[in-house]
């Protein structure tokens, strides 16, 4: 049962930017010339990281050619298990779709070797072959026949097809006369019905109304729970932590290698943020009654790691040049994937007293979260600085993001399975009466 | 190369970086003959949609072009036609000439035309321009009823010919498999060099056309001076245009000539499918 059925070794693509002409043809008959005398190929050398903010340098005089090469994958290792669905998350330019094309075969790998264990079908995109002039039923033949499947197997599932797409009123119409919408639902419907051992999905999911979503995450649901395997890359990621076993992580055309599906979103996320772990802000932002200086978030022990069982202490501090009315000072948590989960302002509680009206001096507002509140994972921290009904002075640009720990705290006496305690691991009140009669 | 864990591990397919320069893969296509009708099927019908008339379309283009022919080369021109009647002997050509010509041209844009499916699905590359040649088939057999009738009606009238019908019973479908398979060679060598630098799409169309003067379709072959027969003789369509008039026409069927097309033909096409292989695996990232 986990027995690997992909693995996939060393595996590296060498890419050459630039436009094609009398100066590749320079470089293609160089290596040309090496391979004819047995010698390695004198541009993979050169192949830089598949970094596509940096720009190229042109250094004067001389303009050298080996900047355009660059590894779109560079040496990726992983094995994928029978019955596994991997996630393949990734920035843009990480290098996924080039290891799915590589997977499918559409362009071969410049060095490494893939050994695949069963029949791989890919859905690099929808409609593949699909031929404008020709009927949804003649391109239900022909598109399956482009996506491997035999003849009489079509034949055998067309009803099922034409229901799942649900166009059955248009299938003798030409497909040009289909909407995008249409197009998309007879491709995918095709494609659903591939009986292949390994499924590789490759973004499709981004068109189509939502009740068709959920019919293709559901068809793939099956598909992964009839214990074949699916190799699934998707910007999406809630898709991806509800519905994949594991995850690998795509970084520049290098991976570290499988691992459990919230590790690897943790991993994807926080490579998103310049500093990895930046609990403060500290800088100018200019108004002109007020310059906010600093918010900071740390655990009551100053320093280091916050745990869950500790209060997190949450600092603004400013300097307020002139006399400044209804102030707000509030602050917002989100999930590190942008939804939000809380609000609190300093106006919350009337009772405490604290002033909405200040005149010129320094400042510092604090907020305390109480421990065993939030749960282990990632957030992101965003204070809220304004004058009520008028603007807004401080807002995204002071957030932070915020990692917390549970090496103590709650949860961890007993493993219940649940992978993913979500974002609140509260302490509530229990009680308990035992109504067994004597 | 041994894995250091399961040695056990039966793998289904194992995809390398470079595959022997001798491996022709054409069981693969042969597994794929399904995707092969299926194009074959999405050619011609695609072709016909939306006309009222279809298929009858291609009977235009040889009848014009025989007109055409008649007026020019033998009307004014003057050239013989080997005492057969011009209009008959223009057609032996150009039925088969046609043929040759679809199959080279549409096969010499393999890889660009399809750069979109070929970048999304993986099947057998060879698969298009098998399919290809094979739909053009149909284009022939259109063509060669309209030689055929012409035929009919020049015999019904008296005219003297002389078809050898054992020779056609058995060069027809011979040298139809002849051109199908120096159109496939040719254009799929073409295919594979112009995928990266398209220097050569630009010789292709017109180079069709100059090639069918340097082949013996308007002129019959005994009529060019010594000195040039050398380079007709090397053409390989030269043999297969006068083997197929002689057959249909009384003539004698240039034997010799028609062992070194074939030979031309195998090696095009062996070369055709090495060089194809090659390119085939990381076009896509050129294309």
């Amino acid at each position: 049962m986990s027995e690997a059925v992909i693995s996939i070794e060393n595996i590296s693509k060498i890419y050459r930017l630039g436009e094609i002409g009398t100066g590749s043809l320079a470089h293609d008959v160089n290596r040309w010339w090496h391979r004819i005398r047995g010698k390695e190929d004198p541009y993979l050398k050169f192949g830089q990281v598949n970094d596509r903010t940096k720009s190229l340098k042109k250094t004067g005089k001389n303009h050298n050619p080996p900047n355009d090469w660059v590894y779109a994958l560079k040496d990726v290792t992983f094995e994928v298990k029978q019955g596994e669905v991997l996630g393949i998350i990734g920035r843009n330019g990480a290098g996924k779709s080039t290891l799915l094309k590589i997977l499918s075969r559409v362009t071969s790998q410049t060095s490494g070797q893939i050994k695949v264990k069963g029949r791989i079908a890919s859905l690099l995109e929808v409609g593949t072959g699909f031929h404008h002039e020709l009927t949804g039923r003649e391109n239900i033949f022909l598109n399956g026949a482009i996506l491997g499947m035999r003849h009489g197997e079509i034949a055998s599932k067309f009803d099922e097809i034409v229901e799942f797409s649900g166009c059955g009123r248009y299938i003798d119409t030409p497909v040009k006369r289909y909407s995008s919408g249409m197009h998309v639902r007879l491709a995918f419907a095709v494609a659903a019905h591939l009986d292949p051992e390994i499924l590789i999905v490759d973004e499709v999911l981004a068109v189509g109304d939502a009740e068709f979503q959920n019919k293709c995450i559901g068809k793939m649901k099956d598909v992964a729970c009839s214990g074949r395997t699916v190799l699934f890359v998707s910007h999406n990621l809630s898709a991806i932590s509800s519905f994949c076993s594991s995850g690998l992580v795509l970084k520049q055309g290098t991976t570290t290698g499988i691992t459990s599906t919230q590790q690897a979103i943790a991993e994807y996320l926080t490579s998103d943020s310049t500093d990895k772990n930046n609990t403060s802000w500290i800088g100018k932002i200019k108004h002109e009654q007020l310059e906010f200086t600093e918010f900071s978030v740390c655990g009551n022990n100053r320093s280091g790691q916050i745990e869950t069982t500790m209060s997190i202490e949450v600092n603004f501090a400013f300097n307020v040049t002139k006399p400044i009315a209804h102030l707000v000072v509030a602050l917002y948590v989100e999930t590190s994937t942008g939804s939000k989960l809380a609000l609190s302002a300093q106006y919350d509680d009337p009772a405490q007293g604290l002033p909405t009206h200040l005149g010129p001096g320094l400042y510092r507002f604090k907020v305390t979260i109480p421990p065993s509140t939030l749960a282990q994972g990632h957030y992101r921290f965003i204070p809220d600085i304004g004058i009520h009904n008028v603007e807004r002075i401080v807002g995204e640009s002071a957030a932070v993001s915020v990692s917390i720990i549970n090496s103590m705290g709650l949860g961890l006496k007993f493993i219940t399975g649940a992978v993913n305690e979500g974002q609140f691991r509260p302490q509530w009140k229990w009680q308990f009466e035992n109504n067994t009669r004597a | 190369m041994n894995e250091k864990k399961s040695n056990s591990q039966i793998w289904d397919l194992v995809i390398r970086p470079n595959a022997p320069w001798w491996d022709l893969e054409l069981n693969e296509v042969w597994r794929y003959r399904d995707l092969v009708w299926m194009f074959v099927r999405r050619d011609f019908v695609s072709v016909y949609k939306q006309t009222v008339l279809g298929p009858i379309w291609f009977f235009i283009q040889p009848l014009l072009t025989t007109m055409m022919f008649t007026l020019v080369f033998s009307n004014v021109a003057k050239i013989p036609t080997d005492g057969l009647p011009p209009m008959l002997f223009y057609l032996a050509g150009i039925t088969p000439w046609n043929y040759f010509s679809a199959c080279l041209s549409k096969t010499s844009s393999t890889f660009v035309s399809n750069a979109n499916i070929f970048g999304k699905v993986y099947f057998p590359r060879l698969a298009t321009p098998i399919a290809i040649v094979i739909s053009n088939l149909v284009q022939f057999v259109i063509q060669f009823a309209l030689f055929f009738a012409f035929l009919f009606y020049y015999w019904a009238n008296g005219t003297k010919l002389d078809p050898n019908w054992i020779a056609i019973f058995f060069l027809t479908p011979g040298l139809l498999f002849l051109m199908a398979l120096l159109g496939l060679g040719t254009g799929i060598i073409i295919s594979s060099l112009t995928t990266k630098y398209r220097d050569f799409t630009f010789l292709v169309a017109f180079g069709i056309q100059l090639a069918m003067y340097a082949t013996p379709v308007i002129y019959p072959a005994g009529m060019v001076p010594k000195q040039y027969r050398f380079w007709i003789d090397l053409n390989p369509m030269s043999a297969i245009i006068e083997a197929f008039r002689s057959a249909f026409l009384g003539g004698p069927i240039p034997w010799a000539g028609l062992a070194v097309a074939t030979t031309v033909t195998f090696i095009s096409l062996f070369l055709g499918i090495l060089i194809f292989k090659k390119v085939e695996r990381d076009f896509m990232d050129t294309v």
